[in-house]
């Protein structure tokens, strides 16, 4: 799998195969008239990954419109091919038209532009309006093709206003194509191509929201014709760059396209300078070691072999199988297949011996999870040598143990947990369909059913995952599924599993709470012999479970939302002066330096999700987990130094404040000093635990902002940091070489970096932004204890378990625009290396759980938000102290 | 375009108000009349040189009659909004009875009855609206399928000839009164995007845009339309034109429907309508499922949240609008949920751009 399909859902790779611009063989098939097997490209593509196909007829020998037509509609007749959609792509607007004329589904058009005027321009973009399509625009206008970052900008922008403000056409359907020209020509003015194109897609998705960005690839490297190893190395790292910078589609050739860790440093420095312009003699430095690269893949030196490398081969693979070392696997796995009988036999023989020692110790505690993923690298990689091997005998499939399915469901982006399991499944002989994140229901069950997997096992983080694996156990019922379905992720519980899952499905559901317990149910569950007793056992286990809470649930009674309202948190205000923060409004932070937020990382975490629990630095002494939490330490030290020196990360923030008051449980921000015009409504819940004579009060976030009626002028702050998109495509370049422990290890270091910023920002708040604290000197330590004054809650958290005020706090912060950060429709933040939330000032605001909460608060609360009681009953599900009234779909 | 005339208001205001009552089955009381040759012809058409019986649109000139009164049962079983009986009065459609020149009359008499029973009914109790939804159903042709087996490139009708025959009986629906069109039983998503296209430009012209509703069609178990799409693929093919509702009619049994009914309901930002058939056809090829059977069903729909609008389709009858409607009477509306904005498109499955 190349680096690009890797980034599906954040790139969208278009297939131009079937372009006779863009294919010499498609182009002599269609002009002999051989369509079908024309249609058989288009099928190739599809299946190679392409989730867009685009159709070029332009072609002087060939009458385009009806070649458009004929292809499109026999197309309509292949469900393999027209499954996804289809980009009509022509310079004229009378074959876009035919074009359009021929398909049931939502297509895009490429391209339109400004080149002939805006008359013609508008009137192409009323049409396409009224077709039903998305459409592409070049950076093209009455003056010629766009070459500055600053003139791209220009015409898109002017494009963006026309499309939708004048025609109406909705900005998600707009894709800008700024040009992709050749750079390293030999012409001077041709130098900043590359950086143009990047700089231009950073202002559009910056300042057009919703917008998208695409490109052809190859017109870059043209200059190297015949000289893949350089063009492959300069569409990698152009790419790199710009799908940073938030280029989300394209047209890139999978087959020329190689890794971009993968590139010699040598090659890949001269290239870089070339694609980013960044000095003036950078094309003449890549001629002049280009010829060194053609044909070759820059070997590098090998290393001194220690005493283990003098052991037979197959005391080799497991040495390095338990110390999870790569650097010989290849030649290591090559011998132990010359001298077996099948190749086959070397992954049934001294690999699985060795991946068994690694479970043993694993199973003994003698080896933890880091250690394990980095097993699992080796075997991947002894794997995917002996793969071609395999495949040309085409022997019987190997002994797997079962298949699995796994996924993290619809709305969700988190997937270290899921990824962490996956290999460990993997690594004890399972074989693993991996679906990745923000995978809808349809297509798990659809692959379950195409792979006939043993079991199915969903991942989710955030709350409103927890209704969408509902919802997934429901639609295996009403699809007739019989296999065991794997509940994991952080937000899961046994509880929840038991209460809300499990009935909505008659085979076995199971909570796995962690990777090691994971292999277990998973064995069982696969075994013939156990998996009837042990379904029931669990199935029982879960009725009592639920039983006991339906019993538990309605015994003590709760205070009525007026009453904890009357118990609410009583500051003292009229002895209060708000402090002003420095600024109003927003502002936003862009390359944040990487060196400022190491120092303040929380280790503690970044070992859990190794399922290494214990104090930090302690942890690295500890007798039974010291040693794994020392070399995962250790690595995670030697990339941390890798994203600093490449810098491999552009943490970005934005962060605001605004005049602010409470009005009861609700926030009301004001647009201006003057506190006329509200800006937006922030709404909070109320604890609603009974407080009995404690004398403790009922909280609300609201309690710590001044009340309207108390005349001060107060505040609230609000903040979206993140670590950078560039964290998943790291890890998505891991992957692409069989690299999961590189992949996990960032994704645990992305988020403890955006943890860090968060913190802080939340410092330089308190001391200098909002300034109420200016004189405070806390250690690392006394940070992570939260020993400061003021309080930066998130909601989708205890305090404010509300996922949807995200919506709010996003608008209010533009997030998107500022911060690079966007919502999906369960309110995660993606990147996933993202932290948000408000600030409050007052000495008295604190952390808190809101707990359960009962109908009243959340029939007020849905009239104060003007949303649906049975929607905030969704969002709001884990805290319910009631049984809302069913809405099941 | 978006709608903005006074009955558009009041129709939007209704639907925030309360899951409304489409009425049901057309075909299904003409049948009951057992209506003879000559009453298909009447006296306009006492001469044409082809037998119109079966051409149930033409009744509208020929038999106003007998329309004006199923419309009026439905009426008082309790819909809200009528179809006009011009589901085959398309240029198209009547060309087999070799009527296409009457497409326009036959729509605009279709329109005007329905709207003269509406108005009658609606005089009578005026703060509770009734609506006239224009029919345009799918034609007898398919444009993203051939009906040549040898041929998987052929068309018999291509969009442009959709277009034109859909435009010219939007027009007669329009000067009829029609308040709503409803493209209906789709069953090629490409059809529907010809008329959707056609009414966009009527609107243009006249300067006046009506709401729009859609339905589609999932003609067997698998869950898709004929064409192939999946529901959400199939509004992804509709939503640029920001339809009043989005749904599914015909073919399936309200049992069969419902799964489909709620991936729609999961996937589209608008309101969601359902007027299923009564059941399956037995081996009569009639329908067997009561006005108890079908209320039971589409009133579990309501409480559930997946519906605006619930009717009838083939088999369905007044007694079983009037107990759907009782089924539903009370139960809100389902919220139509926002959706974030991703550039969404579709084959014959739906794509999403995940940012």
């Amino acid at each position: 799998m190349s680096d690009v399909q890797n980034l599906q859902g954040r790139f969208v790779n278009i297939g131009e195969r079937t372009n006779v611009a863009g294919s010499a063989k498609f182009r002599r098939l269609i002009l002999e008239g051989d369509f079908e097997a024309g249609l058989q490209i288009a099928r190739e593509q599809v299946e190679n990954g392409a989730q867009i196909i685009d159709v070029n007829m332009d072609e002087a020998m060939l009458d385009a419109e009806a070649a458009m037509t004929r292809f499109l509609n026999l197309m309509a007749g292949e469900p393999d091919i027209s499954r996804v959609p289809v980009m009509i792509d022509s310079s004229k607007w009378t074959v876009i038209e035919a074009g359009l004329r021929c398909v049931q589904g939502k297509p895009v058009v490429n391209s339109i532009s400004l080149k002939e005027g805006e008359t013609e321009f508008l009137e192409q973009a009323r049409l396409i309006r009224r077709y039903g399509a998305a459409v592409v625009v070049m950076a093209f206008d009455e003056q010629g093709q766009a070459e500055t970052a600053e003139r791209k900008f220009v015409i898109c922008e002017r494009a963006y206003r026309l499309l939708t403000e004048t025609v109406g056409l909705p900005p998600q359907d707009v894709i800008f194509d700024p040009n992709i020209f050749a750079v390293a020509t030999g012409i001077a003015e041709h130098d900043d191509y590359a950086r143009a194109f990047i700089e231009a897609t950073k202002t559009i998705r910056a300042r057009l929201p919703h917008a998208h960005v695409s490109g052809g690839v190859s017109n870059v490297s043209f200059s190297f014709r015949g000289n893949n190893p350089v063009r492959e190395a300069m569409h990698s790292v152009f790419l790199y760059h710009a799908i940073a910078a938030g280029m989300d589609m394209g047209i890139v050739n999978a087959g020329q396209i190689t890794v971009y860790e993968d590139i010699p440093a040598e090659l890949r420095d001269a290239v870089e300078d070339v694609i980013l312009n960044r000095r003036p003699e950078a094309t003449e430095r890549l001629l002049a070691i280009a010829e060194d690269y053609r044909g070759s893949g820059g070997e590098r030196a090998k290393a001194l072999d220690p005493a283990w490398r003098q052991e037979p081969v197959a005391k080799r693979l497991e040495h390095a199988l338990v110390h999870g070392i790569t650097d010989h696997i290849e030649a290591d796995t090559e011998g132990a297949r010359q001298q077996a009988a099948r190749p086959l036999d070397v992954i049934e023989g001294p690999l699985m011996d060795g991946m068994n020692v690694v479970g043993d110790l694993f199973g003994a505690g003698k080896m933890f999870l880091p250690q394990v993923v980095k097993s699992a690298r080796v075997m991947k990689k002894s794997v995917a040598h002996l793969l071609p091997y395999i495949e040309a005998e085409k022997t019987s499939e190997s002994r797997s143990k079962g298949k699995i399915v796994m996924a993290t469901v619809k709305g969700d982006v988190h997937d270290i947990g899921k990824n962490i399991v996956g290999v460990v499944l993997q690594c004890n002989n399972f074989e693993v369909v991996d679906l990745g994140v923000m995978v809808p229901c349809a297509k798990i069950l659809e692959t379950a059913r195409a792979e006939d997997a043993d079991m199915i096992g969903l991942s989710g983080l955030i709350t409103p995952s927890l209704e969408e694996m509902c919802y997934v156990a429901g639609e295996m019922r009403r699809e007739g599924f019989e296999l065991p379905l794997l509940i994991g992720g952080a937000t899961t519980s046994k509880v929840h599993t038991a209460v809300k899952i499990a009935p909505n499905y008659d085979g076995p559901v199971v909570h796995v709470t962690d990777a090691s317990r994971a292999v277990g149910v998973a064995g069982k569950l696969a075994s013939l012999e156990q998996r009837d007793a042990y379904a029931a056992e669990v199935r029982g286990d879960y009725a009592r479970i639920a039983e006991g809470r339906a019993a538990g649930g309605a015994q003590r009674s709760q205070p009525t939302l007026a009453e904890a309202r009357a118990n609410k948190a009583a500051l003292d205000w009229s002895g209060y002066r708000p402090p002003r923060p420095s600024f109003l409004g927003l502002r936003s932070f862009e390359d944040y330096d990487l060196e400022e937020l190491i120092p303040r990382i929380d280790w503690r975490p970044f070992f859990a999700a190794w399922d290494l629990h214990g104090r930090f630095p302690e942890i690295l002494e500890d007798a039974k987990v010291g040693e794994a939490a020392g070399m995962v330490y250790r690595d995670a030290q030697a990339m941390l130094a890798r994203v600093v020196e490449e810098r491999w990360l552009r943490p970005r923030a934005v962060i605001g404040f605004w005049p602010a008051n409470a009005r009861g449980d609700d926030i009301e921000v004001y647009a201006g000093e003057e506190r006329a015009e509200t800006l937006a409504v922030l709404h909070s819940l109320r604890q609603q635990m009974d407080r009995g004579d404690s004398g403790r009060p009922n909280l609300a976030l609201a309690d710590f902002v001044a009340p309207a009626e108390s005349g001060l002028a107060d505040y609230l702050g609000g903040f979206a940091v993140t670590a950078g998109p560039e964290v998943e495509a790291r890890a998505a370049a891991f992957k692409a070489q069989q690299d999961d422990y590189g992949a996990i290890l960032i994704q645990a270091l992305g988020d403890r970096l955006a943890e860090a910023f968060a913190e802080r920002m939340h410092e330089r708040v308190r001391k200098e932004l909002w300034g109420y604290a200016p004189e405070e000197a806390l250690d690392n330590e006394a940070l992570i204890a939260e020993a400061y004054r003021g309080i930066r809650p998130a909601p989708g958290y205890p305090a404010c378990p509300d996922h949807t005020e995200k919506w709010t706090l996003f608008e209010l912060l533009d997030a998107e625009a500022k911060a690079g950060i966007r919502l999906t429709e369960s309110c995660a933040m993606t990147p996933a290396s993202s932290v948000s939330g408000l600030y409050f000032a007052h000495p008295e605001s604190r952390y808190f759980g809101l707990g359960r909460i009962q109908r009243d608060q959340v029939e007020d609360y849905a009239r104060r938000k003007g949303r649906s009681l049975e929607e905030m009953e969704r969002w709001l599900a884990p805290n319910l102290g009631y049984q809302p009234a069913s809405r099941a779909a | 375009m978006t709608p903005t005339t006074e009955r558009a208001a009041r129709l939007e205001a209704a639907a925030e108000d309360r899951i409304l009552v489409l009425d049901g089955a057309m075909g299904t009381m003409i049948q009951e009349r057992r209506l003879g040759e000559a009453d298909y012809r009447g006296e306009a058409f006492a001469a044409h040189p082809v037998d119109l019986k079966g051409n149930n649109d033409v009744l509208n000139l020929t038999a106003p009659e007998a329309i004006r009164e199923i419309h009026l049962a439905y009426l008082e079983a309790g819909a809200d909004i009528l179809e006009t009986n011009t589901f085959n009065a398309t240029g198209i459609s009547q060309a087999e009875y070799r009527l296409e020149d009457a497409a326009y009359e036959i729509n605009r008499a279709g329109a005007l009855l329905a709207r003269q029973a509406a108005e009658a009914v609606e005089a009578k109790d005026p703060a509770r609206p009734r609506f006239v939804a224009g029919v345009l159903g799918p034609t007898s042709r398919t444009a993203s399928i051939s009906p040549d087996v040898n041929d998987p490139g052929f068309r018999n009708v291509t969009f442009e000839g959709l277009a034109t025959a859909y435009r010219r009986a939007t027009e007669g629906l329009i000067d009829g009164g029609a308040e709503i069109i409803m493209v209906e039983t789709i069953f090629d998503t490409l059809n529907a995007r010809a008329a959707l296209y056609a009414l966009d430009e009527v609107f243009e012209d006249r300067g006046a845009a009506l709401p729009v509703m859609v339905s589609g069609t999932i003609t067997d178990l698998s869950g898709r339309t004929l064409s192939g799409q999946t529901p959400e693929a199939f509004w992804t093919s509709v939503s640029h034109v920001r339809p009043f509702s989005v749904g599914l009619n015909c073919a399936l049994g309200a049992k069969e429907l419902r799964a489909h009914v709620a991936e729609l309901a999961r996937t589209a930002d608008t309101r969601i309508s359902a007027h299923p058939n009564a059941g399956l056809p037995n081996q009569f090829g009639g329908y067997d499922e009561t006005p108890e059977d079908m209320a039971a069903h589409l009133g579990a729909w309501a409480r559930d949240g997946l519906v605006n609008l619930v009717g009838g389709c083939c088999g369905s009858t007044p007694d079983h609008i009037a107990a759907i409607a009782d089924a539903v009477a009370g139960v809100a509306p389902r919220d139509v949920p926002q959706l974030p904005p991703l550039l969404r498109l579709s084959g014959l499955e739906a794509f999403a751009l995940v940012q």
